[in-house]
């Protein structure tokens, strides 16, 4: 099979590495070989974060670089719109429609762009926009908007539902897992 | 079992497997994690040292003792531990001791982009680079084998994209390793007329390791179809010149990236028509080609700057490849990292900001003082350096900068090498202002404890250092501590300290907004009737305040209330952040 990639792309601390944690724990199951490039340090901080998931018969490249990715999936709307270079051809976005300032807008040097669905629509690109942060709340907490996303990525992939749920059980703690678990049927049918 | 893990965790699980019993480290991104994972491990101790040069020698003296140990540091830690690293190269082991060494091309999290490579060559000490994390698991099993078996010190080098980055790992058991230490002055004690009769068993030992590496199955030579080009590459480089041009050309891979096998890179570019050498940052692999009289491209190809990529290999290498995405017309803002909502050095460096105070700044969290609006850093240079360094920016100009610049250092990064700076102002009496923002853990790297912390490494109680106690032990007699989340507090402090005529210590003391037992006050309220649009709160760069329509706004998920931006309202219009 040939290498898929996905990109998760987000703000820093937004839950980008549970995401793709899930998403491993998952492939490993289906005897796929896997590479997840994360980051840790100072980006983490309030920055612009990307995740790299690749699975296939082999893979090599840890990085997905221009014109590569299957799907992006974003955790906020500027950051889907920063790495749409990185999206090949037929690939899809699906994206948080939540806006985040960073910095510069805060500042005032820069404005936060006006819609941004619309614009990558009009540059053909398929994308996917769902208020995340509200079925997050939904589910009980803001923090499960990685999980909501996720939940909208599975549909793309053939995997059983139930394989999505096992994945889950493993990636996070007790307390934490019906939350999560009905974060992730509310991306799914969203 | 197999198993997905970062290539950090794998590295861990190979020390464990490996029966090492020692672990000694200071916290670097890229390294982190390895010590991070071994320590979840009940049969290896584990600790985070001050500094990598004291873990380097802890972890000598556990193999000297008998038992296979570990440090583990970023590039720029290896510096600090260069001291050591140099004569226990001469020594040798008892039981097997293996150092590890993460870079950082793209500096992801870093202040340079050193290749650490040079580092074995200098300290002629041998070193396993791995392209994934199942060679992580395997080469640092293999380290100790040859470090016992060549009686060396083994570098393991890593780089971030090896280092974060998980693939999958097939695990085993541990074995038990122990030797008996015996006393052997020629061997470790390395005055001189010892070290002269070591140096040359370190020179014949180079030459056994080289001869070694010639039939080790880690430098593995992979066929191609076309003999026209041959690539010898390592680490990462490996894996995009795999993705891109898979079984085109022939392929060397070294995954022992010192000594070099001389007759294998000899026999391969004979077989080829035109030798490629594809490495990331520095010219390594291609410099020794070159010292072998080989005709060889690299750097004149690949840059010696930033991290590769496939599509860089690609373009290099003229392959065709679909490589261009839609971008977007519409101009998208950058998104730096910045300091948290919440975050204690905020109010610190909008007071010296304010007061437009020099401040020589050093490595941490802290460091994104450095930008705007804040803008609050002078210099940013290596663990340490401020304290030292203003001392010379102060004595030099014999009072003109007296009173008008500070230091700014992180109570972890105190500990590491701000201690002997200090030293040297209280001695050397500079009229020097030090702070210490001490937010109780070792913030950037991801809230390792420190000895100023209370706790080690495992979670467990441990003696807490007193900073206040140690800066006057060291003849600092000014010491006081301030709340930086108190802007008129501390603007009193730094005043005042500036002005007095001997060298002084403040300790802006506030733990980490992010660390879990820290309450966080419900979010500040802005009555938007009374907010004028000054901009007064937009000055301290708080993530969690906006400008919308003209008002102050406050994003509830983010605001701590720390109640810093409340302090600046001349107006009243925000309502201060109350116990939650």
């Amino acid at each position: 099979m040939k290498t898929k990639n996905i990109m998760i792309v987000g703000v820093g601390g937004q839950g980008s590495l549970l995401a793709s944690k899930l998403l491993g724990r998952l492939l490993l199951t289906k005897g796929y070989d896997i590479k997840v490039s994360e980051v840790h340090g100072m980006s983490q901080r309030g920055g612009s974060v990307v995740t790299y998931v690749r699975f296939g018969d082999k893979v090599y490249s840890p990085v997905i670089d221009k014109g590569e990715a299957d799907y992006i999936v974003s955790f906020e709307l500027l950051e889907a719109a920063r790495w749409t270079e990185y999206l090949k051809n037929g690939g899809t976005i699906v994206t948080n429609t939540q806006q985040i300032n960073p910095m510069p807008v805060i500042t005032g040097a820069a404005q936060y762009p006006e819609q941004l669905v619309e614009k990558m629509q009009s540059a053909n690109l398929n994308v996917e926009a769902i208020d995340a942060l509200k079925l997050a709340n939904e589910a009980g907490s803001a923090k499960a908007v990685n999980i909501v996303l996720m939940g909208h990525l599975s549909r793309h992939f053939d995997f059983d539902l139930s394989e999505w749920m096992d994945a889950i059980e493993k990636s996070v703690p007790a307390k934490f897992l019906e939350l999560n678990k009905k974060a992730f049927l509310l991306g799914r049918d969203a | 079992m197999k198993m997905l893990m970062l290539g950090n965790e794998a590295v861990a699980r190979g020390l464990y497997e490996a029966g090492c019993a020692f672990v000694s480290s200071y916290p670097g991104t890229p390294s982190t994690e390895i010590t991070e994972a071994i320590a979840k491990y009940q049969e290896v101790y584990a600790e985070w040292a001050p500094n990598e040069k004291v873990a380097m020698e802890a972890a000598f003296g556990a193999c000297l003792s008998g038992k296979r140990s570990f440090c583990g540091m970023k590039h720029v830690g290896l510096n600090v531990a260069a001291d050591p690293l140099f004569t226990i190269a001469y020594t040798g082991v008892n039981a097997g001791m293996v150092i590890g060494v993460a870079d950082d091309a793209g500096m992801h999290s870093s202040q340079n982009e050193q290749d650490s490579r040079h580092y074995a060559r200098a300290a002629k000490i041998p070193m396993l680079e791995p392209a994934d994390s199942a060679e992580a698991l395997h080469f640092a099993k293999l380290a100790y084998e040859l470090s016992e078996q060549f009686d060396t010190p083994v570098l393991l080098k890593m780089c971030t994209r090896i280092s974060h980055s998980q693939s999958v790992v097939e695990t085993g058991d541990r074995i038990e390793i122990s030797k008996a230490y015996e006393k052997n002055p020629q061997k470790y004690i390395m005055m001189p007329g010892n070290a002269k009769r070591r140096h040359p068993f370190v020179e014949e030992r180079t030459k056994k390791l080289a001869a070694w590496a010639e039939d080790c199955c880690i430098n593995r030579l992979e066929e191609g179809n076309d003999h026209s080009i041959g690539i010898i590459t390592s680490s990462t480089a490996y894996q995009y010149v795999k993705e891109v041009l898979g079984d085109t050309y022939p392929v060397l891979k070294l995954g022992m990236i010192w000594p070099m096998p001389e007759k294998k890179i000899r026999d391969f570019a004979a077989s080829v028509d035109k030798l490629v050498v594809v490495e990331e940052l520095d010219s390594f692999i291609e410099a020794h080609c070159k010292d072998l009289g080989l005709t060889v491209s690299g750097k004149e190809i690949f840059p010696c700057i930033d991290e590769f990529s496939q599509n860089l290999v690609a373009g290099k290498m003229n392959v065709e490849k679909e490589t261009d995405g839609v971008a977007l017309s519409e101009a998208i803002p950058a998104r730096p990292p910045v300091m948290c909502a919440g975050c204690p050095h905020r109010g610190l460096f909008y007071t010296l900001a304010k007061n437009k105070i020099t401040a020589l700044g050093d490595i941490g969290c802290y460091t994104l003082g450095a930008v705007p609006p804040l803008g609050a850093l002078d210099t940013t240079i290596c663990m340490g350096a401020s304290i030292s360094g203003l001392h010379g920016f102060t004595k030099a100009q014999q009072g003109a900068m007296d009173g008008k610049a500070v230091a700014v250092i992180g109570d972890s990064t105190f500990m590491h090498s701000g201690i002997t700076g200090l030293v040297n102002v209280a001695y050397n009496e500079s009229n020097a202002t030090v702070i210490i923002v001490d937010n109780s853990i070792t913030g950037m790297t991801g809230h390792q404890q420190n000895p100023t912390t209370g706790y080690n490494l495992k979670g467990d109680p441990a003696t807490k250092i007193d900073l206040e106690t140690l800066c006057r032990a060291v003849g600092i007699r000014r010491v006081r501590v301030v709340d930086p989340y108190d802007l008129k507090e501390t603007e009193d402090a730094i005043k005042e300290e500036l002005a007095a005529n001997e060298p002084s210590v403040i300790i802006s003391r506030r733990p980490c907004a992010l660390l879990k037992y820290v309450k966080h006050n419900k979010p500040v309220e802005i009555n938007a009737d009374k907010c004028v649009g000054c901009k007064m709160c937009m000055k301290i760069g708080c993530p969690a305040i906006s400008m919308k329509d003209g008002k102050a706004q406050i994003d509830n998920t983010l605001c701590t209330g720390c109640n810093v931006c409340t302090q600046l309202c001349k107006i009243g219009a925000m309502k201060k952040g109350e116990e939650a």
